[in-house]
């Protein structure tokens, strides 16, 4: 906790997300998708001594708040992270994410002959969780399957 | 389990929709149908069947069309290159509201994956997937397994070989996936190594706990095969020209093939077929790809029938 003051300092209202797997904090913020450019003030860790994890990440971000839908999709890379809810510097809510049932429109399918990466059809992804553990998706229109591996490295190839 | 809870008004976009006992209703309706398929059966004048075929088809799109025409209905639709609007820039969704509030249900095929899930978002009516990319065929593993068994009585307990491109050919998935709904002693997976199944197909077999085994060359395994079931070969899927001319002769049937095999074995292909059956095969008492493609029509019009909720017309 200590250290962790020292490089960020604490924020007013927003999320934390802690515990995540050392290095993944990228992946998470695009799965989120925050790129910088919303003007939004986050601050990332990296590497920094856990108790439980060994070494983890943290995201701060302020000024938005997001709801559980949106935050359960984290559990796709980050399957142990813990998030706080921050109003006016106290904790407000605190909850682990949970790996939901059905992930609709955070993922993009890499299938590039999916009716998803059709240009001008209004059609949101949907993504089926056929097994929590090990993690395995399938996207609800092509049937791609995709592993925690693949879902990274989803994550980490759309352009953005 | 009732017929309106398995058929009526359902969407048919994968085989797995439905189960076994949706199927074997299917099979003794198509069954009954069988002597209508060539005269006429007035149960659906009040109904029009769009036919939505961004992709070309023509034994699909045609067995739809007549049994459609055998049930009294009518037909509307497109194929290809006709896809005016749809060439013009229109989008899939616009073009299936348009087709929706014209008729009473959408059979669709299209080149990309996962179309007709997505046209039966959209639409209010029943939509029918015809065939979409390489993912799901529906209506011809239903024609499939009808045909095994029709041919032989029952698909529990027999052999069966698939061979060539079970990678990308979307009759091979729907059928695999069909196969799991009953229980065949033995699947042989006939194929190159890099046009093996793809692994969610594979998984649903696992699931399944069917028995199966990825054979390279089919003179292994001729003699305990029920039914073999062929597909083609794409030059295209290969990277290499090379590769394609070494293997495509081993998945080409021929009669020397069949010296070995069981009397009683059946020979299926969805169609069309080019190279991988010498058309000397058509005169053994093995093919039946051409009976097959014949109980498209009473298949379809079952299939119809039960969509629309009729089974109690047919006598």
């Amino acid at each position: 906790m200590m250290e962790k003051e020292l490089i960020i300092r604490k924020i007013r209202d927003g999320i934390v997300i802690d515990h995540i797997p050392a290095g993944r904090a990228l992946t998470v913020l695009k799965l989120l998708g925050i790129t910088g450019k919303e003007g939004l003030r986050v601050a990332l860790v990296m590497n920094v001594e856990s108790r439980k994890l060994g070494l983890k990440d943290i995201i701060k971000i302020e000024g938005r708040e997001l709801s559980k839908d949106e935050l359960s999709v984290i559990a796709l890379v980050a399957p142990t992270a813990t998030i706080n809810i921050i109003r006016n510097y106290d904790v407000v809510q605190k909850f682990k994410v949970e790996i939901p049932d059905i992930i609709e429109g955070a993922l993009k399918c890499i299938n590039s002959k999916c009716i998803t990466n059709k240009p001008r059809e209004p059609v949101k992804t949907r993504f089926i969780t056929i097994s929590k553990d090990p993690l395995m998706i399938k996207c609800d229109y092509c049937g791609t399957v995709y592993t925690a591996q693949d879902i990274e490295n989803m994550l980490l190839r759309s352009r953005e | 389990m009732s017929m309106e809870r398995c058929w009526h008004r359902r969407d048919v976009i994968s085989i797995l929709d439905f189960d076994r006992e949706c199927l074997e209703k299917l099979f003794n309706l198509t069954l009954l149908m069988e002597k209508y398929s060539r005269t006429r059966l007035n149960i659906l004048e009040d109904k029009v069947l769009a036919l939505a075929f961004f992709e070309p088809s023509t034994r699909t799109r045609l067995s739809f069309e007549t049994a459609m025409k055998r049930l009294g209905g009518s037909t509307i639709g497109f194929t290809g290159e006709e896809a005016i609007s749809v060439s013009k820039g229109e989008s899939i969704a616009d073009t299936v509201r348009m087709l929706d509030s014209y008729a009473d249900a959408i059979v669709i095929r299209h080149s990309l994956e996962g179309v007709a899930k997505y046209a039966a978002e959209i639409a209010d009516n029943p939509v029918i997937n015809a065939g979409d990319g390489t993912q799901n065929h529906p209506t011809q593993a239903m024609l499939d397994l009808y045909t095994i068994w029709r041919e032989l009585g029952e698909i529990d307990g027999i052999c069966i070989g698939i061979l060539g491109d079970l990678k990308y050919a979307r009759t091979v998935k729907s059928f695999i996936e069909g196969l799991t709904l009953f229980k065949p002693s033995k699947i042989y997976l006939i194929s190159p190594p890099a046009l093996r199944p793809r692994k969610e197909v594979l998984a649903v077999l696992e699931k399944a706990g069917l028995k199966y085994e990825h054979v390279e060359n089919i003179d292994d395994v001729i003699r305990e095969l029920d039914v073999l079931y062929v597909v083609r070969i794409q030059k295209e899927r290969f990277p290499d020209v090379v590769e394609y001319e070494r293997v495509k002769g081993s998945y080409r049937i021929t009669v020397e093939t069949l010296k070995n095999a069981k009397d009683t074995l059946i020979i299926l292909h969805p169609l069309p077929r080019v190279d991988e059956i010498d058309p000397q095969v058509d005169y053994t008492r093995h093919a039946r790809y051409f009976k097959q493609a014949a109980y498209g029509v009473p298949l379809r019009m079952a299939l119809l029938t039960l969509i629309f909720g009729r089974e109690d017309k047919v006598k």
